[in-house]
This record gives C-alpha cells, sequence and structure tokens, in this order.
C-alpha cells in the first residue's frame, strides 16, 4: 500500500485487479496497526468509506467509466465540515459537533468518488506549528515518533507520509499545510487565496486560511488540487476562473528559460546548516535541469511574522467569538450568562487559543487598532510588492520550507515564540495571497526529511507543479518512506 | 422648540435620529432564507449560515444594495463607489457569530438630506426644513429574545431566543443633530418612512418593529454653541410616541438644570403606559466594538453606469411630489400632504387627473367622502372599485350639470363597492338633473299649491321656509332638480 499512487490505484480498479472495497479495507486495516503509534485520526470513518467504496465498485462492475479520485482513500482535516459526521477542530468546545452541511471541498470529493477514510488531527482551530495544541491527542511524526509532525495541519501529513491514506487535505493560513509537508517529507501546497472554496472550513484567520492538498508525489498534488479548485458561489472572496487540468503541466523536461530566484533574506541567522545546504544543492540540481537562477531580496520578508501575529489573530478573535454555548457545542452552565460564556470558554479552549483570542482582541481594541492593526494591513501592502517586484523578474522563487527539520514533542511548548519561527518562512507567501508548495529534499543527519519551498505569482500553481516534478523527477527523495 | 421657563432662560433641544429600517427583500441580506417574521413559528426561517455556525459563510444579497443605493438616492445622500463590511463585535445570545456584519467607516452612503414640512395647525401654512443625513449603511438584524420571568434579560430565570430575525436585512439612516423639537423629529421619522413605502423597499410598521427610530436629545441655553448631556431614548412604536417622548425629555432635562441636577449620558426608555421616560442603562464613554474589516466579503464597488441604472428606476418621491402639486396644480400644502403622504393615494390622484378632471375637485373627493369611507372601512385606496378615470368622471358630470353634487355624493357608495361607469349608473337610475325651467316651475307651482299655510307664513315674514320649500321640490324630484335653478325660480315665485 504504502508507495501507492492515484494514477496506480486508479489503473488498478479500472483494470479490475483490486476492488475499492478490498484497497478501502486495507487502508483502514493497516490505520488500524499504524493510528496507536502516529494518532493521526481523530475520527476514522470506517462505515462512511466502506460505503463510498462500494458505490465505486458497483459502477466498475457496471461497466461504468470511473472518475480519477473513485475509490482513493483520502485523510480529512477536522477542520472542514462534514455533514453527520463530527468536526471538532480539535477543540473541546467543539467536541460533540456535528455539522448539518458539508463543506464545498469536500462535498467534491465526495462527488468525484474519493473514499474519506478519516478527519485528521490538527491544532485546535489550525493555531499551531506541532498539532500539540490538539485538545486530543499528540500526532507523532512517522519518521521519528518522538517527534512532531508540524502543524497545524500535522495529522494529514503524518497520515500521507505513514501511507494511512494516499492524499489529504489540509488548510494553510500561515505554513499549516507546507511546515508539516516539509517535516513529514511529502509533497503540500497551498493554492493561490481564492482558488479553492472556503465554504465549510472552520474560519481560522479568514483573509488567510486556504485549503490545499498533501500527497507523497507532486502528479497526486496536482489531481487532488483540480478536484478541490473552482469557484463557489457560498464563498464570495472565491475567484471565478476556469480551472486547468494540472496534470498536464508535469513534464519530463524543464521548460526553456525558466527564471528562478532564490530568496536571499531567507538564508540567514536561525536556519539550520543542514537545511541550508539541502535547499542549496536542490537549487543547484535545477539549474543543471536548465533553470537560469539568479538571487532576489525581498527586504520586506521578514516582517512577515510580526504583521502575521497581529492580523491572524485579530481576525480569529471574531471569528471565534461564537462559539458561546448559546448554539452548539459544549456548554458550561452557570448562574448567568456572562459566566456561562466565561466557564465555556475557559473550560472549552486551549492556551494557545486563548492567547491568540486575547492578542487578537487586544490588537483591535480601541486606542491601538491604528497602531496594530492598520499598520500590520499596511506592511501586508509591502510584503505583496515585494513580491510582485520580484515575479516580474522571475517565474518561481525558492527558499527552505523551514528553518529546522522535525523537532520532539514538547521541546518548544513552552516557548511560544520559538515555535512561531518555524513558520517565518511560509507566512509571507499567505499574506500575500500566493501559492506555495513545499516538497522534499533531502534528509539530514538523523535521517528526518528538509523540504523547499517553491513560491509562485498569483494563480501560477502551473509553475510550481512543473518545477517541482522536474525536479522530483530527477531525483529519488519522495521514494523514501518512513520506517514504522 | 423655544421654551421660556420662569428664570426666563430660554433653552433649545438638540435632536437627532438614528432610524433602523427593515427592507423587504425576500431573502435575508447574507443567506437565503425568507425573512417573513413569523413570531408563532420560533425558529422556523432559519439556516447554519444565519445562525453562524463554523465553517459557514456569508454572501450579499443583491437586492439588499439595490436597495441600500435608492434609499441613498432618494435621500440625496453622496453614493460612495467604494464601500465595505465590517465586523462589529459585541456579546449577546441573540447575535449568533457575537459580531453584527455592519458598515463602519466607509459606509454605503454619506452627505444627504431630507426636507419636512411643519405646519403648527393642520390648515396653515407649512415651514419647509431641510434635515441632515450624516450616513446610510447596511447591516444584518439580531434575533429575537424572549425572557421567561422578566421583560429583561436581568431577572428573567431563562431566556429563548428565536432566530427568525437574525440577518434580515436592515438599513441604518442617521441624522444630524437638526431637529429642536418632537414634532420636527416624528416629522423627520414620518418622512423617512414615506420615502421607503415610495421606493417600495421596506414595509415601515413601527409596531411590527420593521421601522425602528431611537433619538439622542440634548438641551442648551438658547445662544450657548456646546451640545448639553446627550441621552438616547428608545422603545417608541408610533410617531405620536416620538413626539411625546421628546417633548417630555426636553421638559425633564430644562427641569435638572434649572434645578442644578446632573442629567446623565444614558440610554432611556419610553413607557407608553406612564408616558414618560425611565433610565435603562448609563452609558459610560463609548462601548469598543472592535471594528475591522469583514474579511468574508468583498468590498462594494458600485460603477457609475449601474447607479444611472438604479437612479432612472427611482419613482417621484414625497417631497417632488408635494412642490409640484403646489406648484403646478395651484393646491393648498394642506391638501398636499394628505395626497401624497401614501404613494397610491397620489398615483391614484394622479390617474384621476391626467383624464383632465380639475385638481382640487378630485382632491375635495379624495380627502373628503372616499378618505372617510376608506377609513370607515379599514381600507386601502387600491382595494375600492371606483376607477381613477371614473372618479374624474363624475367629477366631469357635476361640472357640465349633469348631476348635482348631492346626487353624486348619493351614488358614490355604490360606485365604491360595484365600480363601473359614473355615467351609465345615473343614467339607468335616471337621476339625470331637471335643468328645464318649465319642468322645474311646474314642480314649484305644485308645491306651493299643496302648502297654502306654510305659503301664507312666508309671506307673513317667515322667509326661512323658502328652504323648506326648496326641500319639498327635491323631495318630488327625487333630488333630481337642479339646485341654483331651483332657488332662483322658487324666489322669483314667492315673491310674485
Amino acid at each position: 500500500m504504502s508507495q501507492e499512487t492515484i494514477k496506480g490505484l486508479h489503473q488498478q480498479l479500472v483494470n479490475k485487479e483490486r476492488s475499492a472495497v478490498e484497497i478501502t479495507t486495507e487502508t483502514l486495516e493497516r490505520i488500524n496497526t499504524l493510528e496507536p503509534l502516529v494518532k493521526a485520526f481523530l475520527s476514522i470513518t470506517a462505515d462512511y468509506a466502506l460505503e463510498q467504496a462500494k458505490k465505486a465498485d458497483s459502477k466498475i462492475a457496471a461497466g461504468q467509466e470511473i472518475s480519477i479520485l473513485e475509490g482513493i482513500p483520502i485523510g480529512i482535516k477536522d477542520n472542514m465540515c462534514t455533514q453527520g459526521i463530527k468536526t471538532t477542530c480539535a477543540s473541546q468546545i467543539l467536541a460533540n459537533f456535528v455539522p448539518p452541511y458539508e463543506s464545498t471541498v469536500t462535498q467534491k470529493l465526495k462527488d468525484a468518488g474519493a473514499v474519506m477514510v478519516g478527519k485528521t488531527n490538527l491544532d485546535e482551530f489550525a493555531m499551531g506549528s506541532s498539532t500539540e495544541n490538539s485538545g486530543f491527542q499528540v500526532t507523532a511524526n512517522p519518521w521519528d515518533l518522538s517527534r512532531v509532525p508540524g502543524g497545524s495541519s500535522g495529522g494529514s501529513a503524518a497520515a500521507v507520509a505513514s501511507s494511512e491514506c494516499v492524499v489529504a487535505l489540509g488548510s494553510d493560513t500561515g505554513g499549516s499545510i507546507r511546515q508539516p509537508a516539509a517535516l513529514c517529507g511529502v509533497v503540500g501546497l497551498k493554492p493561490t487565496y481564492g482558488l479553492v472554496s472556503r465554504f465549510g472550513l472552520v474560519a481560522y484567520a479568514s483573509s488567510l486560511d486556504q485549503i490545499g492538498p498533501f500527497a507523497r508525489n507532486v502528479e497526486d498534488a496536482a489531481i487532488l488540487l483540480g478536484a478541490i479548485a473552482g469557484h463557489d458561489r457560498r464563498d464570495s472572496t472565491s475567484l471565478n476562473i476556469e480551472i486547468p487540468d494540472y496534470t498536464q503541466y508535469l513534464q519530463p523536461e524543464l521548460k526553456k528559460g525558466l527564471k528562478v530566484g532564490i530568496i536571499t533574506e531567507t538564508f540567514g541567522e536561525g536556519l539550520d546548516a543542514v537545511v541550508a545546504e539541502a535547499v542549496k544543492k536542490a537549487i543547484a540540481q535545477l539549474e543543471e535541469l536548465g533553470a537560469e537562477v539568479k538571487e532576489i531580496s525581498c527586504p520586506r520578508f521578514r516582517y512577515g511574522l510580526p504583521v502575521y501575529y497581529i492580523i491572524a489573530p485579530s481576525e480569529a478573535s471574531a471569528n471565534l467569538a461564537r462559539y458561546d454555548a448559546v448554539k452548539y457545542g459544549i456548554r458550561k452552565e452557570a448562574d448567568n450568562l456572562v459566566d456561562m460564556y466565561a466557564t465555556t470558554r475557559a473550560a472549552g479552549f486551549g492556551t494557545e487559543v486563548k492567547r491568540r483570542i486575547m492578542l487578537g482582541t487586544y490588537a483591535l481594541s480601541a486606542g491601538y487598532y491604528d497602531a496594530y492593526y492598520l499598520k500590520a494591513q499596511k506592511v501586508r501592502t509591502l510584503i505583496k510588492q515585494d513580491f510582485e517586484q520580484a515575479f516580474e523578474e522571475v517565474d518561481v522563487l525558492i527558499c527552505p520550507t523551514t528553518p529546522t527539520t522535525a523537532f520532539k514533542a514538547g521541546e518548544k511548548t513552552s516557548d511560544p515564540l520559538s515555535m512561531y519561527l518555524s513558520d517565518l518562512m511560509t507566512i509571507p507567501v499567505n499574506l500575500a495571497g500566493l501559492p506555495g508548495m513545499s516538497l522534499p529534499c533531502g534528509f539530514d543527519e538523523a535521517g528526518l526529511p528538509i523540504g523547499m519551498q517553491l513560491i509562485g505569482n498569483v494563480l501560477r500553481e502551473d509553475i510550481l507543479f512543473h518545477v517541482a516534478h522536474a525536479y522530483e523527477q530527477a531525483t529519488e527523495w519522495h521514494k523514501k518512506q518512513p520506517q514504522i | 422648540m423655544n421654551v421660556a421657563t420662569a428664570s426666563k432662560t430660554e433653552y433649545e433641544a438638540v435632536i437627532g435620529l438614528e432610524t433602523h429600517c427593515q427592507l423587504n427583500t425576500n431573502t435575508k441580506i447574507f443567506s437565503s432564507e425568507s425573512t417573513s417574521f413569523d413570531p408563532d413559528n420560533p425558529n422556523s426561517n432559519i439556516s447554519p449560515i444565519c445562525l453562524g455556525y463554523p465553517g459557514v459563510l456569508p454572501v450579499l444579497n443583491e437586492k439588499v444594495l439595490e436597495y441600500a443605493v435608492k434609499a441613498c438616492l432618494a435621500i440625496n445622500c453622496q453614493v460612495a463607489p467604494y464601500s465595505k463590511f465590517d465586523r462589529k463585535q459585541y456579546f449577546y445570545p441573540d447575535l449568533p457569530k457575537n459580531y453584527q456584519i455592519s458598515q463602519y467607516d466607509l459606509p454605503i452612503g454619506e452627505h444627504g438630506w431630507l426636507e419636512i414640512e411643519i405646519a403648527e395647525k393642520p390648515n396653515a401654512e407649512p415651514v419647509r426644513k431641510k434635515i441632515g443625513i450624516t450616513r446610510l449603511h447596511m447591516e444584518e438584524d439580531a434575533g429575537k429574545l424572549n425572557h421567561g420571568g422578566s421583560d429583561r434579560l436581568a431577572g428573567s430565570t431563562y431566556s429563548l431566543v428565536d432566530f427568525n430575525r437574525a440577518g434580515v436585512p436592515l438599513l441604518e439612516i442617521v441624522s444630524e443633530p437638526d431637529m429642536r423639537s418632537g414634532k420636527e423629529a416624528a416629522e423627520y421619522a414620518q418622512e423617512l418612512r414615506r420615502i421607503m413605502l415610495y421606493l417600495g423597499i421596506s414595509d415601515g410598521k413601527m409596531q411590527e418593529g420593521s421601522l425602528r427610530c431611537d433619538v439622542n436629545i440634548s438641551v442648551r441655553p438658547v445662544g450657548q454653541k456646546e451640545f448639553g448631556t446627550k441621552v438616547e431614548i428608545k422603545n417608541m412604536n408610533s410617531f405620536s410616541a416620538i413626539q411625546k417622548a421628546i417633548d417630555y425629555e426636553i421638559e425633564r432635562q430644562i427641569e435638572a438644570i434649572e434645578n442644578d441636577e446632573p442629567i446623565y449620558q444614558e440610554t432611556r426608555l419610553w413607557e407608553e403606559g406612564s408616558q414618560r421616560t425611565i433610565s435603562m442603562r448609563s452609558k459610560e464613554g463609548s462601548s469598543d466594538y472592535r471594528y475591522f474589516p469583514e474579511p468574508d466579503l468583498p468590498p462594494i464597488e458600485v460603477s457609475t453606469e449601474q447607479l444611472e441604472t438604479w437612479k432612472a428606476q427611482l419613482p417621484e418621491l414625497p417631497a417632488q411630489k408635494r412642490h409640484r402639486y403646489e406648484e403646478e396644480l395651484g393646491l393648498s400644502a394642506y391638501d398636499t400632504r394628505i395626497l401624497t403622504d401614501d404613494r397610491s393615494l397620489a398615483e391614484y390622484f394622479e390617474k384621476a387627473i391626467a383624464t383632465g378632471a380639475e385638481a382640487k375637485q378630485v382632491t375635495n373627493w379624495l380627502i373628503g367622502d372616499i378618505a372617510a369611507y376608506l377609513k370607515n372601512n379599514n381600507l386601502s385606496i387600491n382595494d375600492i372599485a371606483l376607477k381613477p378615470e371614473i372618479l374624474a368622471e363624475l367629477v366631469g358630470l357635476i361640472k357640465e350639470g349633469t348631476i348635482s353634487g348631492k346626487i353624486a355624493k348619493d351614488i358614490l357608495p355604490e360606485l365604491l363597492e360595484k365600480g363601473g361607469s359614473a355615467k351609465e349608473l345615473v343614467e339607468k337610475k335616471g337621476l339625470i338633473q331637471i335643468s328645464d325651467t318649465k319642468e322645474i316651475e311646474k314642480i314649484i307651482d305644485q308645491v306651493l299649491a299643496s302648502h297654502p299655510d306654510e305659503l301664507e307664513k312666508f309671506r307673513n315674514g317667515k322667509t326661512k321656509l323658502k328652504g323648506f320649500f326648496v326641500g319639498q321640490v327635491m323631495k318630488q324630484t327625487g333630488g333630481k332638480a337642479d339646485p341654483k335653478l331651483t332657488n332662483q325660480l322658487l324666489g322669483k315665485k314667492l315673491q310674485g
């Protein structure tokens, strides 16, 4: 099961070598075996998965054409609403929440016949970089179970890396797909803001949140993105554009004259030497494949982190106000209304969520708004301008995805600032609304995966897939698997 | 309103209104449920979206923007080419997301005004006054709480929440502090309601809460530039309540100043029962709503082309009609006000005079007998069978002398109820006026001959009996005798 790809499985289904029920059953068995170690899933939806698999099989039996995702086992981050299936955001406050509606992305996958095998773990409300902020369990990195898988989509990354599913969906607000993808040695893509509908994605920071794919190779990521992207009239921020078949950009040869920019500022202090070395080697490899490489300066890149920690918590403080015990979620009874709010929220939210709600509430308060929120928005515009200028010179930007490889569980939990630093290089991409992809580019001396980040201009996912695929074809990193 | 007091200091009130007007769109502002009020079926018009469930997103109902822009144009606001929604944050159980999607620093409309007419007495010549409008913005309504064991949250043992109203589109219209009396404020509110009804964008029912007015009021000695301490009054569900609440509050504040008592910045409730305002809560400083731009909704851009299209769809508005009726049709301000109060009545009037009927005569029927009939039967002008052209025909029949005004009054009820042609009805009933001198003379002779005693008394000086004889002629002719001619001929006969 472990090296299986969407196309490989699809071929087996079409050729009737294996049935969807067989694939699903084997996947569920692998999940049952590995979950005690990895803890990637908050819920395993075996009945639902088998039902979907049966549908795929009956289509095949009836001689009907099946879609590329039909019968493919997939994991869904537990902040995407699934009708009739618990959706917790890894928060105690939504421990009992069963949505009466389906998110657009899961509806699309359901319609495409994909087999959701479970809902994956995350940092509570997608706030965190290690999945240790989950209100329910800590997910392990399949490459070293004592280490974190990254976050917030750590469950999805770990599930794909350990082959508990073929592909998975995550959400990325400041790096929550790319950082765990890097730490778990898989491909992770955050699309252009607005490419994928956010309807049904439980909001953390609405102007930054974006859903994207996790996969073990570039092609699977391209297939999955194609299935979930597209305009949705239920999301006013979704872009009304035609979605291409992204797999057409996967070519054996790198396009002639492709210009690659190295973001100078990302190779500075705080970056592990082994990571820097691996990314530099990858760049050399691209040069060998025919890319023109040049250094590009994005002087405002480094302001991304402080800007993010104003904007994201500000939006979060409003987005999370609805968890008030009145309509859904848990309720802690109290003598009066204000106490009911306070005790419910005190009991239901974890430390990091509370910290960000407080940060955001403070930043938006009268007298501070101009100094924090408004200023942050202005700097956000400057960061965007840096990227715009860079893309006048190059087609794609490259930098490390994270400054280090996977860290030990518990290592940074008491030091939120050092935890925040692990998103240093992914955050500016969200602020600018650009597509960013992390793909494996090496291993450190302990055998932990290293990821590099490709950043494209608005809606240039095509270039990311093209470059990533060419690199992947020339290297063996994606073929390595965790020994679990 | 200048109020003279014992100490001879004159005070003036400074009054501004904040009006919330529910729009009558079919569906809610950000979701597709019905906007119908339906208090008997709580939580029947709801969805995950208006309840603010996790992961759902708002999508602006385009009709709301159209109505808001039309309202802006009608109250002379500048329509913002670029506007946006913001989140206004506060916790309350009737507010599903614990923030309200509203507009903060870039409202859809600003810098408007509307004109009110104030007449001291109904028939007096009115004074026209422009009331400035600071801004107009769009927002969503909240749900409704029903408290158990108390009429307020405080003291209740439990509270039930009905979200039918949550997400109903609202326009908030804020006036400048340009009003000086309860009467002006009530007139402003009425004019605003009239405009909304003319535009057809709201039902304007104060009793049901689809039009809600909050008043901000302070008093100061005449001549003083600084404002006095501002008090907010809520809970008035009629225009007369607005007027009375303000007049009460002016007196209360003046009395407080005169007695050296403090006026607190607070919210007061109008109590209809006791006809007074009572303190509800103090407002120490302004609340911090932590507004910030709504990231789930893109900014609103209204193109010049779109704006022109909507502008072209505007009806003639009440103030424009008032001016036209007075200036072009020569109607009195009093008549004009009554005719234009209701767009349907004004349109009825306009259709009637379009056929050439005299405006004043049509007006008299509309605000006289027809208005009385409507009032007694609790009907509106659209409910009657009498078509405007037929009213014009009726007025024409009187003018030509085909029937008397009396006959017209007699047949009006049948026309109102059954419709049909006035002329045909008159012919069918044989009600055409007798204007033939000989025929009337003949009847007069008969009447005089059959009442010798009365004739004698008349001739002995009891001239008041002329009326009696007129009445007898009318009786004989079934009211058809031309009253003017009858009078004239009778006069001659009695003298002769």
